[in-house]
């Protein structure tokens, strides 16, 4: 798949070049928002994560392996469903969208099939909204499942980038930020590889922009994982 | 998923245990749970937490029109959803006997009450007033939900504000949060809900009942009252009998919860309103307790980002250079050509959208152009807006099979029997549907 769309992009960079935005990223003055992360809140889920990145906060309780609808049931895997609400009002077509973004990410990681004909669903809800939403969705998806210890091949982290119009990259942008960004770019990447395991787009930008951004989403995605592992080791420290 | 019954053994311990005035928790029958409150980023956002069970509230408001028998009134609409988050029972988008209860108790606690005023709501009378909508989300059930959603309600309102308005003969002036600053609601009094569970017909009394009481109780009683001892509203369901002293006792227990809860709850905006004051740190990130092991925090962290333009490049450097899509387009007929290979085209039959996903291969590869542009390099999407005479209609698509008999034979059949379609074009479109099945 990743070749796939490597493919397209170079095809469209074609096209592209003549408007000419090969104004390149500014080096320095990338940095993620301050992250927080709060295992095990909830009594009810098998597990549940709070994840806040700046004001961005999503929590996720994940049910699972479970009981699963026959109607659902997959005979040599688990069935894995991912719900996302909205904080306002009733979910919508971008959360479907998002919903099927996340479950495909989760999917490429989570060891199905040592829990065939079972479900893990997987809940989320928007706490507040002030940008990198899917990325925290995604950050708060896999706390929970590791809380609820689901099999997983690798962790995984959501990382967006938004390119600026003159070309300059930002990090874990601000919803202001992402308003004003001529492209937004999330990308999920996996801890073992750092190889990437969902991309989504918005926006106009080159295949060189483009590699830009993944090369600094891998970047970003090293202090994620840092942050992840040391939740994790004062989650299972003694003292 | 459905909900674990509980076994009869379970229940026996419950029952008994309530007969021996204890209570699972180590709670006295009067006790309510802790009640904990924290604010977010955003006005009108608020998490309560009582005991487990967790509600957030988050209110937002809109300009519409008002209804027609009040046209002077602004409109409060309350919404409380069960998200599967909090019990695995939930099921998402159905409206349960509870979730209707609930969301019914909640209205007549709130707006029956009125409590908050809706006249101040009202911008132009007639034309334009706020609507308040209060979303509740229950995100973990622990027994008690009507209490925690109907503090959260009220809790979410009081720490709302909505933008400044201004009205200047027909025009109406939105102020930013920037321009001028947001206005509270004008909030008469807070009414909250306090739960009791009757046990044995009536015989033993709970306040505050979990998740656990909740299943082995015979009957509820729900009394909303507020700080001045008014009683909002009361309902007792589960079809239990109570005497008149029991729902009076019961009333007074309710006022001094009450009383109790409206302090809470005034000490928490307080708090909450000095913090955002003097510049401090306010939302959800600082109400998490950092002693705990579960919790982690990070400082904003810099990223060295100098060197993803050299990797970019290398990256690129490396990749094969985007492949020539096709050498020599054909042309079928004049006016159209093909370039690359592919499956059948599919544009212009709309009806057929089980097929959808075949036809995404198809689209990748073949891509018609006009005979006189054929370019390459131009996106399949372009093509609708160029001036060549596209033909997108079932002929054409009958036209564009592509030919590779060796290598496909399923290929041939469908070309024949578009060859046949050729001949008879008045009869295509029934033809074409049977093609497809066939094909399928």
């Amino acid at each position: 798949m990743e070749g796939a769309m490597e493919g397209a992009m170079l095809a469209d960079a074609k096209i592209r070049t003549e408007s000419g935005t090969e104004s390149g990223p500014r080096g320095s003055g990338c940095s993620l928002r301050h992250f927080a992360c709060e295992q095990n809140l909830l009594s009810r889920p098998d597990g549940s994560a709070s994840f806040l990145q700046g004001d961005t906060s999503v929590l996720a309780g994940v049910y699972g392996p479970a009981e699963v609808k026959v109607s659902k049931e997959i005979f040599n895997k688990a069935t894995l469903e991912v719900i996302l609400r909205p904080k306002i009002g009733l979910p919508g077509v971008a959360e479907k969208s998002r919903e099927r973004l996340i479950r495909n990410t989760c999917e490429a990681v989570v060891l199905g099939t040592l829990h065939p004909r079972t479900s893990i669903t997987v809940v989320l809800q928007v706490v507040s909204n002030a940008g990198s939403l899917l990325a925290c969705c995604l950050n708060a998806s896999c706390m929970a499942l590791v809380d609820a210890g689901v099999p997983m091949r690798a962790l995984f982290c959501g990382v967006t980038c938004a390119l600026n119009s003159d070309g300059t990259l930002v990090l874990d942008p601000t919803a202001k930020q992402e308003k004003e960004a001529r492209a937004v770019l999330t990308f999920a990447l996996d801890s073992v590889e750092r190889k990437l395991l969902m991309s989504t787009t918005k926006g106009l930008y080159s295949d060189a922009e483009l590699q830009q951004c993944l090369a600094a989403a891998q970047a970003a995605s090293q202090h994620v994982f840092r942050f992840y592992r040391e939740s994790l080791q004062r989650r299972y420290s003694k003292s | 998923m459905k909900e674990t019954p509980l076994s009869n053994c379970e229940r026996r311990f419950l029952l008994r245990a309530i007969e021996e005035k204890k209570r699972l928790d180590g709670r006295q029958t009067y006790d309510y749970r802790n009640i904990k409150i924290s604010f977010g980023t955003d006005y009108g956002c608020c998490i309560v937490e009582l005991g487990k069970t967790r509600v957030l509230g988050q209110v937002s408001c809109e300009l519409v029109s008002p209804k027609l028998n009040r046209a002077t009134e602004g409109i409060l609409f309350f919404n409380l959803e069960l998200s599967q988050m909090a019990a695995p029972a939930f099921e998402p988008g159905r409206q349960s006997d509870l979730l209707v209860k609930l969301n019914r108790l909640l209205e007549r606690c709130l707006r029956n009450s009125k409590c908050i005023d809706t006249e101040s709501l009202c911008v132009v009378a007639g034309e334009k007033v706020w609507q308040i909508r209060v979303d509740l989300h229950l995100l973990n059930h622990d027994g008690n939900i009507i209490d925690a959603a109907s503090i959260a309600a009220i809790v979410a309102l009081c720490h709302f504000r909505r933008p400044d308005v201004s009205v200047q003969g027909d025009e109406i002036t939105l102020y930013t949060p920037e321009e001028r600053d947001p206005v509270p609601l004008s909030i008469h009094h807070l009414p909250i809900c306090v739960s009791f569970a009757f046990f044995q017909q009536g015989t033993y009394l709970l306040v505050d009942p979990n998740e656990r009481e909740e299943r082995v109780m015979d009957g509820l009683l729900v009394i909303a009252m507020n700080k001045h001892r008014e009683i909002c509203t009361i309902q007792s369901s589960g079809g239990i009998m109570l005497l008149k002293d029991q729902v009076l006792r019961c009333s007074k227990i309710a006022g001094v919860k009450v009383l109790e809860i409206t302090e809470l709850i005034q000490k928490a905006l307080e708090n909450d309103q000095k913090v955002r004051k003097e510049g401090g740190k306010f939302g959800f990130a600082e109400s998490i307790a950092s002693q705990r092991i579960t919790a982690f925090k990070m400082e904003k962290a810099p990223i060295d980002t100098s060197d993803v333009e050299e990797k970019a490049e290398e990256i690129i450097a490396e990749a094969e250079p985007p492949s020539e899509v096709v050498s020599n387009p054909v042309l079928w007929t004049p006016g159209t050509a093909q370039i690359g290979e592919g499956l059948e085209n599919s544009w212009g039959d709309l009806e057929d959208s089980a097929k959808e996903e075949e036809d995404e291969d198809g689209t990748d590869g073949a891509v018609i152009l006009g005979s006189t542009k054929m370019d390459a390099g131009v996106e399949v999407s372009n093509i609708g807006s160029q001036d060549a005479p596209i033909v997108l209609s079932d002929s054409e698509e009958e036209e564009m099979i592509i030919l590779e008999p060796d290598k496909n034979p399923k290929k041939i059949r469908t070309q024949t029997i578009s060859a046949k379609q050729e001949k008879a074009p008045s009869k295509k479109p029934v033809k074409k549907r049977k093609k497809k099945k066939a094909a399928n």
